[in-house]
């Protein structure tokens, strides 16, 4: 009951490709978790079955103790997806108002979510005429307003300024001491270093479940960026002799 | 269903409306510059003793058909912006119910519908003298339903539409017919037997009824009792229908 996430044999096929391969791993509670890997590698359909919103062809997907999806977790797993997904008719306050009445908040909790993501200058403002970093902070400000126990982020940081980024990734260990468990994807590996763990998936396929310090210790580098090659190749190599030819055709 | 999260979601909607004001001027402004049109089409046609002048006629016919056809219109395109901006999906991750959604998109575009329709019999009873034996109110009460019916059935729809294109496509489809078969261009009586019964299914045909009633009796009749039930149903049923078009879980 330690995890906040509980994965086993996670398969997706999505339009006859296998978008997700057998996927087991576990995502503790009160830590940021990276999920790494490239654009297209799987990570926004992983997170998709986090929160319940993808069919998914095999295996199970436990979170906060229940299946992925239930009612229930409605109330207490925040996501933001990729694309900012707020409405660019409406001001920055208005659209965390409305998305805080949701989850049963008020103006208070929703100023402070605007507070916390860099926009409270610009919060009388539609969300149309933001920039488009701007927009997905928006976005994010309505993912954290209803306080959720599990916070699942795709791409938070993409397009922010390294001053803004550093304050959102302070941000995210902040609540995660507070006992909120975040699950944050980026195909950048620079970020992969602020995360507590690391889950990084290349081509459906999970390649490393870890702290960034074993990952380094067991690819002998410092670098995580040349960790993950080697682990890569590592696995490239050890898939070629053991003669696996369904699994290449993904490629 | 959620009465402070319907409350919300009928508040957002207005919210957005709001702030589209080219929108809300056409609204108000478009059927109340027809009916001057229709007005002066006919302002030369000879009336045969005892009958309603042609304009009376149409005009209060006008008033139930316009908040309709607006309001499918204006619901299927604003429902497949929710689609296409991802708000639905993370709306369908939120507590929200999706009887919530629909029903708040019904109560917003059913003021706004309001409004318009109480401008529009403000010029049709006393600029051009609309004469009606029922009541103004009943009047306006069976067009706010029409504009109901209208949104309802534009929820409907949009779930077929993948692009504005197919979305705007729909209304030829759903609508021209209801309104060429609803008695206002050839009495439904004097209609061919299937066109009858074309006639019969289509929910537009007890709303215009319901409005034809009031326009020959100064009392409510129990036909127009009918027809309004008939028009609620109709409305309930689309709802429904409607929500269970809308899918939490996706590909």
């Amino acid at each position: 009951m330690d995890d906040a996430i509980a994965v086993r044999d996670l398969v997706v096929d999505r339009g006859g490709r296998r978008v997700l391969d057998s996927i087991s791993c576990r995502v503790p509670r009160g830590a940021v978790t990276g999920l790494l890997g490239p654009s297209g590698s799987g990570k926004t359909t992983f997170m998709r079955a986090v929160v319940g919103v993808q069919l998914v062809s095999g295996g199970t997907v436990t979170v906060l103790g229940q299946p992925a999806g239930t009612p229930a977790l409605r109330h207490r797993v925040g996501y933001l997806t990729q694309a900012p997904s707020v409405y660019a008719d409406l001001t920055v306050r208005e659209n965390a108002r409305y998305f805080a009445a949701l989850y049963g908040r008020g103006r208070v909790e929703a100023d402070r979510a605007i507070s916390d993501v860099g926009l409270a200058e610009a919060a009388g403002q539609l969300v149309g005429t933001l920039s488009g970093g701007q927009r997905s902070r928006a976005s994010l400000a309505c993912a954290l307003v209803g306080e959720p126990e599990l916070v699942i982020l795709d791409e938070p940081t993409v397009g922010q300024d390294p001053v803004l980024r550093a304050d959102l990734w302070a941000r995210f260990h902040a609540m995660a001491a507070a006992g909120t468990t975040l699950l944050v994807s980026s195909h950048v590996m620079d970020e992969a270093a602020r995360c507590d763990r690391l889950l990084l998936i290349r081509q459906g396929r999970l390649i490393a479940d870890d702290s960034p310090a074993a990952i380094r210790a067991a690819a002998g580098v410092d670098d995580l960026d040349e960790a993950f090659l080697r682990l890569i190749r590592a696995g490239e190599a050890a898939s070629t002799s053991t003669d696996e030819p369904a699994a290449r055709e993904t490629a | 269903m959620n009465p402070r999260i319907l409350a919300a979601t009928t508040g957002r909607i207005l919210r957005q409306l709001r702030h589209d004001r080219r929108t809300i001027a056409l609204l108000v402004v478009v059927p109340a510059v027809l009916l001057t049109l229709v007005y002066f089409m006919y302002a030369d046609q000879p009336t045969p003793p005892g009958q309603p002048t042609t304009f009376d006629r149409i005009a209060l016919v006008m008033l139930g058909i316009f908040p309709f056809v607006i309001m499918f219109l204006v619901t299927s395109i604003a429902m497949l912006r929710e689609r296409t901006s991802g708000t639905l999906e993370r709306l369908l991750t939120t507590p929200l119910a999706k009887l919530d959604l629909l029903f708040g998109y019904g109560i917003a575009f059913g003021l706004a519908a309001a409004v318009q329709a109480a401008v529009a019999a403000a010029v049709a009873y006393w600029i051009f003298d609309l004469d009606t034996a029922g009541s103004i109110g009943l009047v306006l009460g069976i067009a706010v339903l029409d504009a109901v019916l209208g949104v309802a059935l534009g929820l409907l729809c949009s779930a077929f539409a993948r692009t504005e294109f197919q979305a705007v496509q729909f209304l030829p489809v759903v609508v021209v017919p209801q309104l060429l078969l609803c008695g206002l261009f050839v009495a439904r009586d004097q209609m061919a037997g299937w066109l009858q019964a074309l006639s019969d299914a289509f929910p537009l045909s007890y709303a215009i009824e319901a409005l034809q009633e009031v326009g020959a009796h100064a009392e409510p009749t129990g036909r127009m009792w009918r027809d309004v039930a008939v028009v609620l149903g109709a409305v309930v049923l689309a709802l429904v229908l409607a929500a269970a078009t809308l899918r939490r879980r996706s590909g």
